[in-house]
């Protein structure tokens, strides 16, 4: 179980996170919805330990890892895994390598590693022939469906997706929501995803909206379009009318 | 306005002292994954081979003009005074024990530092670092140890490499251009230029080695804003090394002399 109490983070002057509470059950997809520049990557990038938190907990199975040193952090977060909104694939490496770069980095023989990432490729339904190609020759969703492979050879027990449709046509988009789903079916895996596509409300099983650095609303994915929470029932809908502001144009936008 | 003012001058002298706290603690951390984690020799060879490739026609012919030059310059002085036996003897010392290491470095820094800026502060703001992390892969280990360590090792070949074009280049006027015989030009190398000249101009340049690759890796790993941060992180590794290797060369000429 991972837990959110009371975290807050502040960029300079501006308050990014106000006091997020959040409880995120195991084995379950957690969705988080809210509008761009919420904070929710913040928030994503807080619990895998790329962001310090300024102040508030992050209980991973009741432990608080905001505090502990970054030896013990490392090997609680080991089985954390985070497939990211471009797929940050290393661009001077080949597929092979890129998937497999956690176990060549740790000393195994390539040709030990190869079968392990034959295997994953297999998993997020690539084929073989683009084992040796590099980023810049594979398509939006393929990348992405590359990064997953490369969370998966951790053998993570919880995965973090930040906003792994973005960019990606319809199809692809439900290619890789499928994906997601049958990954978590599969590994039993805790997933928490970030995004504002709202046709992965029909593989989740909790929702949470994030808006002006709180949790408005945590609630069942399955009733999420029932839901009469205003802040809910505005950005599901994308209405303009509603308690979350609508972005005005600039004078310049009218040109 | 009194208090402001000395706010202003405080902020400032913080914001220094954190820059080069950061700065000093960044080459600490790589001196200490040095000593606690493999090296993987494959990146090693591949990082110098890839700073001496890249840089090697550019040290040459840097060190062929300036040995040249410097050869024509010391023969218009030196024969209002009839010293032109010792021509080979000064453009010999000068190449080995300043402008060898000293061109190289700031050569090397123009194109290679440069380079590992632009890479590792790329791989910053598409995220590959942190990817990196997010796999619990040492970026230390991974990204910074072997670019550092093969600047370390390079730069000395490459330094010894501009010194020799220096030298040859300054031959090339003297015997050539200027009518001294090839025997006049080396009998001041063989009797005024010792091993302890060599060892220090190599030893600078190991120094400046180090520093190019340690500005270059410390500012791509703070790049960050995009494209244009990218390109600004650049210029200033560029700026910053180059004035480093200056300001060290005067104190290690210094350190130098007295051993």
């Amino acid at each position: 179980m991972i837990e959110l109490v009371n975290l807050k983070k502040r960029f300079g002057h501006k308050w990014v996170t106000k006091g997020v509470n959040l409880k995120i059950p195991d084995g379950k997809m957690t969705c988080v919805i809210g509008r761009s520049g919420e904070g929710k990557s913040v928030l994503l990038k807080q619990i895998i330990g790329l962001i310090e938190p300024t102040s508030g907990k992050i209980l991973v199975n009741g432990l608080d890892i905001v505090h502990m040193s970054e030896d013990e952090k490392r090997k609680h977060l080991e089985k954390f895994g985070y497939v990211f909104q471009f797929a940050a694939l290393l661009d001077s490496l080949n597929v092979f390598e890129n998937i497999g770069i956690k176990l060549l980095e740790n000393g195994h023989n390539p040709k030990d590693v190869l079968p392990v990432v034959k295997e994953k490729l297999l998993l997020v339904n690539l084929p073989e022939d683009t084992l040796y190609k590099y980023p810049s020759e594979l398509s939006g969703g393929m990348k992405k469906r590359v990064g997953l492979a490369r969370t998966l050879i951790t053998k993570p027990s919880v995965i973090l997706y930040d906003e792994p449709t973005t960019g990606l046509d319809p199809i692809t988009s439900r290619v890789i929501h499928e994906l997601m789903h049958s990954m978590q079916a599969k590994f039993g895996l805790t997933s928490v995803v970030i995004t504002h596509d709202v046709k992965v409300f029909d593989y989740a099983d909790r929702i949470a909206l994030l808006h002006d650095g709180v949790i408005r609303y945590f609630g069942d994915a399955a009733t999420i379009w029932e839901c009469d929470n205003p802040y809910v029932y505005q950005f599901i809908r994308g209405l303009p009318e509603g308690p979350i502001q609508a972005e005005k144009p600039t004078s310049r936008d009218k040109y | 306005m009194v208090i402001r003012f000395v706010d202003y001058i405080g902020r400032k002298v913080l914001s220094i002292c954190e820059s080069a706290g950061a700065f000093v603690l960044f080459l600490g951390t790589v001196i200490k994954t040095m000593f606690t984690k493999k090296l993987k020799l494959s990146k090693l060879v591949t990082q110098m081979a890839r700073i001496g490739s890249s840089s090697i026609s550019v040290v040459a012919l840097t060190g062929l003009s300036s040995g040249m030059a410097f050869a024509l310059q010391t023969y218009i002085g030196f024969r209002r005074v009839g010293g032109e036996h010792l021509i080979g003897a000064i453009v010999a010392l000068g190449m080995i024990r300043e402008l060898g290491p000293v061109f190289s470095g700031l050569m090397v820094t123009g194109r290679a530092g440069s380079a590992i800026t632009a890479e590792i502060g790329t791989m910053q703001i598409t995220e590959q670092v942190d990817a990196l992390r997010t796999l619990r892969i040492n970026i230390f280990q991974y990204l910074m140890v072997p670019r550092i360590l093969a600047g370390t090792i390079v730069l000395p070949l490459l330094a010894l490499f501009t010194m020799i074009c220096g030298i040859v280049g300054g031959y090339l006027v003297c015997v050539y251009a200027i009518g001294l015989s090839p025997e006049e030009y080396t009998s001041g190398i063989r009797t005024y230029v010792e091993m302890s000249d060599i060892v220090g101009g190599l030893v600078k340049s190991s120094v400046f080695g180090l520093i190019l690759t340690w500005v270059g890796t410390y500012k791509g790993y703070r790049t960050y804003g995009g494209a244009r941060g990218v390109g600004e992180a650049t210029t200033r590794s560029v700026v910053m090394a180059s004035i480093m290797i200056l300001v060290a060369n005067y104190f290690l000429t210094k350190v130098l002399e007295n051993l």
